[in-house]
């Protein structure tokens, strides 16, 4: 392929093979190698948690926020589940020539209160106008530095087969509430986006159970993608049950009437838990008595075979593999 | 329906799957299956339900899926259309990636074709009203499904006095295809499961003479997972007994008529005529055309081409899999050269497409 196409920026295959064949091969390190969502490093006697995201979505308010607390939420749940303290973040704007600024002013006090709520301060920014492209007004990067306790001790290694996988709510929720305010698709719904920050979910988990392998942010390209991201690789492989997978009437209503498949659609307030299987009531009964844990489920578990794939077992009890999307997901027609 | 998990309940499949194993015992020789719509193929592969069917016992996918049996020469049609000044293509995404005999509408696209992805006709009449000094052409593909929404948005742009909304128009009518494929002799097809969607319009009654003239068991199904299952139960009751008539499964939705206020707005805009087919060729009066009366909407009598004939690359079999005599893991280029995100054939594209559907599902566990 010659040129950049959209599913090259959906998570998927094409994404991956971006960040092979040209990322990883140039900028070959072995922090960067581990594709985590914040690269986690040693320095100075303090282990450090940094990562970056640009955030460009249409519209940029939604229902359950808007572009600038997505940009801050999202950068502190990738330090989040590295299992860091979030302490400071950056904000790169890249603004369209013709935005109101009363909007900018919205946006950045979105980022404020975002910013206050996780206790994480802004502390260096940069602002770039473009020309109008009609694209819809604004991009947001924001970088986020955090460190690891050194008490926490995340790692895929840890990983053993028959671990539970834990989610703590429900899926899809933020794109649906998003496609539901394009303005070609006339929907009527009172779904929110799950746009939230997890940090607080995650320490008050931590702090009670020691039994967490690994956490994932169940971002772009969804829970099948994450989870592929999980086993790529190595020497295990995960079961997802589709009965336990929370995933609320409207989002199954709309996703059946548009073709799409749920599993693989962007989150912006859930966690993936790998835990050890005694530990995993406890989990979720803690997640159970916080507001964003509420709907937690235990969702499948880590097997040993087939090594690096992940497998549904459907509602019917048959097996259907759930591989990585190769390009966006695109509606029907008929 | 209340929910859909009602019929995706795994007690009911295997009890199905159990009857369905019982009955292939007592008939006792291979049975040919075609489903004849692309959302089965991808049911059938969601839900794993081959896993539950006796080997004896194949299901092969049919000419149902909108894209992959437009032929090549649309696609190259369309592509000139795009390259005109001041033209808007419209149309449904799954069209973009389909490859024409020489580029796709996403490969002009990047290179600066103006071409946008909408999710019903009215969009594009709403792009029309919008972009008055530029001429909207909208790709309208499909079967009798999407033929009426296509029907109410000429009927609202004659009302609206719009001049600049256009369709190329390449809708194509199933029953006509299905008579087709067993005409051509090539398979043995023991029954059809008809399309939910397609049906909905039609009804259910229309596929009785696959019945009477050709001794062909016929069932209307749903799509969710118990509807695929209890329609095979179906057909192979049929088959058993050594009956053919038209069973209606997906009675919640199909009533034997159809839908005759859908079906009125179809035959006021269009009349049938002759189509072609990828893969079947060309078939009498499987396509829908713009009736005179409306003749200022298509695009082909405003600006007629001379086309060229289609290439066709010569290794891809998407002709042979939807006549059902392949399968995509027979195909050369499967999974080797054409991918979904690089498709060399309109199977691949779709995701209702067969080689789609055995890319993404059908890899072992």
């Amino acid at each position: 392929m010659k040129k950049i196409i959209m599913g090259h920026g959906s998570g998927g295959e094409l994404t991956q093979r971006l960040i092979k064949e040209i990322f990883l091969k140039n900028f070959d390190n072995e922090i960067l190698a581990e594709l985590k969502d914040s690269a986690v490093f040693d320095y100075q006697q303090a282990r450090w948690a940094f990562t970056t995201d640009s955030y460009v979505i249409k519209p940029l308010f939604f229902p359950g926020g808007d572009v600038g607390k997505l940009a801050i939420c999202g950068t502190i749940n990738d330090l989040a589940v590295v299992g860091a303290k979030p302490l400071y973040v950056s904000c790169g704007l890249v603004i369209e020539e013709g935005l109101e600024i009363s909007l900018l002013k919205k946006i950045i006090g979105s980022m404020k209160k975002a910013a206050q709520e996780a206790q994480v301060k802004v502390i260096t920014g940069d602002t770039k106008v473009v020309e109008f492209t009609g694209f819809g007004g604004l991009f947001i990067n924001t970088s986020g530095i955090g460190v690891v306790p050194k008490e926490v001790k995340l790692s895929i290694e840890h990983i053993m087969v028959g671990d539970r996988i834990i989610i703590n709510g429900t899926l899809g929720d933020h794109t649906i509430a998003l496609i539901s305010q394009r303005k070609e698709f006339d929907f009527q719904t009172n779904l929110s986006s799950d746009c939230a920050s997890l940090y607080h979910l995650i320490t008050q988990t931590m702090q009670v159970s020691s039994g967490i392998k690994v956490m994932r942010d169940v971002t772009r390209g969804g829970l099948a993608t994450i989870a592929n991201e999980l086993v790529s690789k190595n020497n295990f492989g995960v079961e997802l049950w589709e009965e336990a997978i929370p995933i609320k009437k409207e989002v199954e209503a709309i996703t059946e009437i548009l073709g799409l498949d749920p599993l693989y659609l962007a989150n912006e307030g859930k966690v993936l838990f790998v835990v050890k299987k005694e530990e995993s009531d406890k989990i979720l009964q803690i997640l159970h008595g916080h507001p964003l844990g509420k709907e937690a489920r235990m969702i499948g578990k880590i097997v040993s075979t087939p090594a690096g794939k992940v497998y549904l077992r459907t509602s019917i009890g048959t097996r259907r593999l759930l591989d990585l999307l190769s390009g966006d997901q695109l509606p029907r027609i008929c | 329906m209340k929910y859909a998990s009602e019929f995706r309940e795994r007690q009911a499949a295997e009890q199905l799957g159990g009857k369905i194993r019982h009955l292939m015992e007592n008939i006792g020789r291979k049975i040919t299956l075609m489903e004849v719509c692309g959302t089965h193929t991808m049911v059938i592969f969601r839900y794993g339900i081959r896993q539950l069917l006796p080997d004896k016992l194949q299901l092969l996918s049919g000419p149902g899926c909108p894209v992959c049996v437009t032929p090549n020469l649309y696609l190259d049609k369309a592509i000139i259309y795009s390259s005109k000044n001041n033209v808007i293509i419209t149309t449904f995404g799954d069209m973009l990636r389909v490859p024409g005999s020489k580029s796709s509408l996403a490969g002009e696209s990047s290179r600066g074709a103006q071409i946008k992805v909408v999710y019903s006709s009215l969009e594009s009449l709403k792009i029309a009203e919008d972009n008055p000094e530029k001429e909207i052409i909208f790709l309208a593909v499909g079967f009798e499904t999407t033929a009426p929404t296509i029907a109410a948005s000429i009927l609202m742009a004659k009302e609206r006095n719009l001049s600049n909304y256009f369709v190329l128009c390449a809708h194509k009518l199933i029953p006509p295809a299905m008579q087709a494929l067993i005409e051509m002799g090539e398979l043995k097809v023991d029954g059809f499961l008809c399309p939910g969607h397609v049906s909905t319009i039609i009804g259910s009654e229309v596929y009785q003479f696959l019945c009477q003239d050709y001794g062909i068991p016929c069932v209307v199904a749903g799509f969710e997972p118990l509807d695929v299952l209890q329609t095979i139960y179906l057909l192979l009751s049929q088959i058993k007994a050594g009956q053919a008539k038209v069973e209606n499964e997906y009675k919640r939705v199909v009533s034997p008529e159809g839908n005759l206020r859908a079906l009125e707005l179809t035959e006021q805009v269009f009349e049938t005529a002759d189509s072609s087919w990828r893969g079947l060729g060309k078939i009498k009066n499987s396509g829908l055309r713009i009736r005179d009366a409306y003749a200022q909407f298509d695009i082909e009598r405003k600006w007629p081409l001379e086309m060229e004939e289609e290439t066709l690359n010569p290794k891809c079999i998407c002709g042979e899999i939807l006549r059902g005599l392949k399968t995509p893991p027979d195909c050369s280029l499967f999974g080797k050269t054409c991918f979904p995100d690089h498709p060399l054939g309109p199977c691949m594209v779709s995701q209702e497409g067969t080689c789609a559907a055995y890319y993404r599902y059908g890899g072992s566990l």
